[in-house]
C-alpha cells in the first residue's frame, strides 16, 4: 500500500496560485480588464465637454465626478468575479480544496483589484488633467483611489458571492453595495476637493485607510459564507 | 483501524421535496459505494451534500471515525471531486489548469506525464481546455483526481461522455485505486462490474 501522505497545506502558495490563475484569466481576456478602465476614462473626459470649458466649474465638480466614475467602473468589473468560476464548476473545486476559502476569497479579491482598481488609479491622473486639477489634488486623488477602490472591490466581493446563483444579479449586486460603499463616495470625493482648496486632508485619508483596512478584515470572511449559501 | 467513510440518518431535502430520510451508508479502504437511481432521485445531491456541498436536513457523515462537520479542513483534505462539470478553466491550458490544482493543494508537483499518458491526454497539455472534447475534458478532471493524491473520491456520473474504452479506462483507475488502500463512492445510473468489494446504495 503506497503513501496517502497529508502534506501540510501552505496557505501562501494557495493564495499566490489562484491570483496568478486568476491574472493568467485576465491576460488571456483583455476585453474584461479594458472595459471598465475604458468606461472611468469615458464618462470622466466626456463631462468637460458637455459642461463646457468654464475652468471654475470643472474644478469645482472635477472630484465628484471622477469618483463616481471610479465606483460606477468599479461595479462594472464586479459581477464577474465569481460567475465564470460558478459556471464552469470550478468554484466547487474552490469549495472543496482543503484550503480556507477567506484566503482564497481574498486571493480572488486581491486579483480583482489588480486588474479593475489599480490601473484605474494609474490612468487617473491623465483624466485629471482634464478637470484643470491642480498639482496636488492629483497627488491626493491617486492616494484616495489607491485606498478607496481597495475598499470597493473587497466590499464588492460579498455582494458578487451573494448574487452568484441569481439570474441578472447585476441590478442587485448594485443596491446591495451602494449603500456600504457610500462613506468611502463620500470621504474619496471629499478628500480631493479639501485638496484642490489648499485645505487638510489628513483626516480623510486616514477615514479610507481605517476603511480599507477594516474591510480587509471582514470583508473576506462575509464573502466566504455568502459563497457558501449561494453555491447550494 | 480501518479508514472508513460512514453516513447516518441522513436526511435531505431539496426545496420542499424530501429526497430520503433515514439513509444510512458506510464504506471501507478498498471498497466501492455505488450509489444507483433514476434521474432526479438525488444521487448528486447525496454526492454534493457529503461533500459539504449543500447541507444535510439531519444525519452526519464521520470520515475516519470523526464528524466531518468538526474536522472539515482534514476531509477536503482526503477528498478528491469529479463532478459533471469539469471545473477547469476553458481559457486556459490543461497544463496551466493542472499547475493551478497543484498549487492549490501544495501537492509536490510529481511528474505529470505518466498519469497523462495513461489518460491519453499527454498531446493536449498545452491546447486551451475549451478546444478539447467533452471526452477529453473528462479524461482531465480524472488526471486532477490522480495528481491531487485523494483517498476519497467522490465521482458523480465519471462515464459520462466517455467512450467504450474511457469506460474501461475509469474502472481500471478506481480499481487500481480501491487495490492501493482508497476508498470510492460512485453515482452512476449503468451497471458497474468490478472484482473489488462493492456496497450498493440505492436511492
Amino acid at each position: 500500500m503506497s503513501d496517502w501522505d497529508t502534506h501540510s497545506p501552505s496557505l501562501w502558495g494557495a493564495f499566490r496560485a489562484l491570483v496568478r490563475r486568476d491574472l493568467l484569466l485576465a491576460w488571456k481576456r483583455p476585453g474584461d480588464v479594458l472595459n471598465p478602465l475604458f468606461f472611468f476614462a469615458m464618462v470622466a473626459t466626456l463631462f468637460p465637454l458637455a459642461v463646457g470649458p468654464n475652468e471654475e466649474q470643472l474644478a469645482f465638480s472635477g472630484p465628484g465626478v471622477l469618483w463616481v466614475a471610479a465606483l460606477l467602473a468599479a461595479l462594472l468589473s464586479l459581477n464577474g468575479l465569481f460567475l465564470t468560476d460558478y459556471e464552469d464548476g470550478s468554484l466547487d473545486q474552490l469549495l472543496l480544496s482543503p484550503q480556507p476559502l477567506p484566503l482564497l476569497v481574498l486571493a480572488k479579491t486581491t486579483q480583482h483589484w489588480l486588474i479593475s482598481g489599480l490601473p484605474l488609479v494609474i490612468v487617473s491622473p491623465l483624466v485629471a488633467l482634464t478637470f484643470q486639477m491642480p498639482d496636488r489634488a492629483v497627488g491626493i486623488m491617486m492616494v484616495t483611489l489607491l485606498l478607496g477602490t481597495v475598499s470597493l472591490s473587497l466590499l464588492g466581493s460579498i455582494g458578487a458571492a451573494l448574487t452568484v446563483g441569481l439570474n441578472r444579479g447585476n441590478a442587485l449586486l448594485s443596491l446591495l453595495i451602494l449603500p456600504l460603499a457610500m462613506p468611502v463616495l463620500i470621504f474619496g470625493a471629499r478628500t480631493v476637493a479639501l485638496a484642490a482648496a489648499n485645505d487638510v486632508v489628513a483626516a480623510g485619508i486616514y477615514f479610507l485607510g481605517a476603511f480599507s483596512v477594516l474591510t480587509m478584515v471582514f470583508a473576506p470572511f462575509a464573502a466566504a459564507a455568502a459563497l457558501k449559501i449561494s453555491n447550494e | 483501524m480501518p479508514v472508513k467513510l460512514q453516513g447516518e440518518n441522513l436526511c435531505l431535502f431539496r426545496g420542499e421535496r424530501c429526497l430520503f430520510q433515514g439513509l444510512n451508508f458506510h464504506v471501507s479502504q478498498g471498497e466501492l459505494l455505488l450509489v444507483e437511481g433514476s434521474n432526479g432521485s438525488g444521487k448528486t445531491s447525496l454526492l454534493r451534500a457529503v461533500a459539504g456541498l449543500i447541507q444535510f436536513e439531519e444525519g452526519e457523515i464521520h470520515w475516519k471515525g470523526e464528524s466531518v462537520r468538526s474536522n472539515r479542513q482534514a476531509f477536503l483534505g482526503d477528498m478528491g471531486w469529479l463532478a459533471h462539470r469539469v471545473g477547469f478553466k476553458g481559457d486556459l491550458s490543461l497544463a496551466e489548469n493542472l499547475r493551478f490544482e497543484t498549487g492549490l493543494r501544495s501537492v509536490e508537483r510529481k511528474d505529470m506525464m505518466p498519469v497523462l499518458q495513461r489518460l491519453g491526454i499527454e498531446r493536449l497539455l498545452q491546447l486551451p481546455l475549451r478546444a478539447l472534447s467533452a471526452g477529453q475534458q473528462r479524461r482531465s478532471a480524472l488526471a486532477r483526481l490522480i495528481l491531487v493524491n485523494a483517498r476519497l473520491w467522490l465521482m458523480d456520473e465519471p462515464f459520462a461522455n466517455l467512450d467504450a474504452a474511457g469506460r474501461e479506462l475509469v474502472l481500471e483507475l478506481i480499481s487500481e485505486h480501491l487495490d492501493r488502500g482508497g476508498l470510492c463512492m460512485l453515482a452512476a445510473h449503468q451497471e458497474v462490474t468490478m472484482n473489488n468489494v462493492m456496497h450498493r446504495l440505492r436511492l
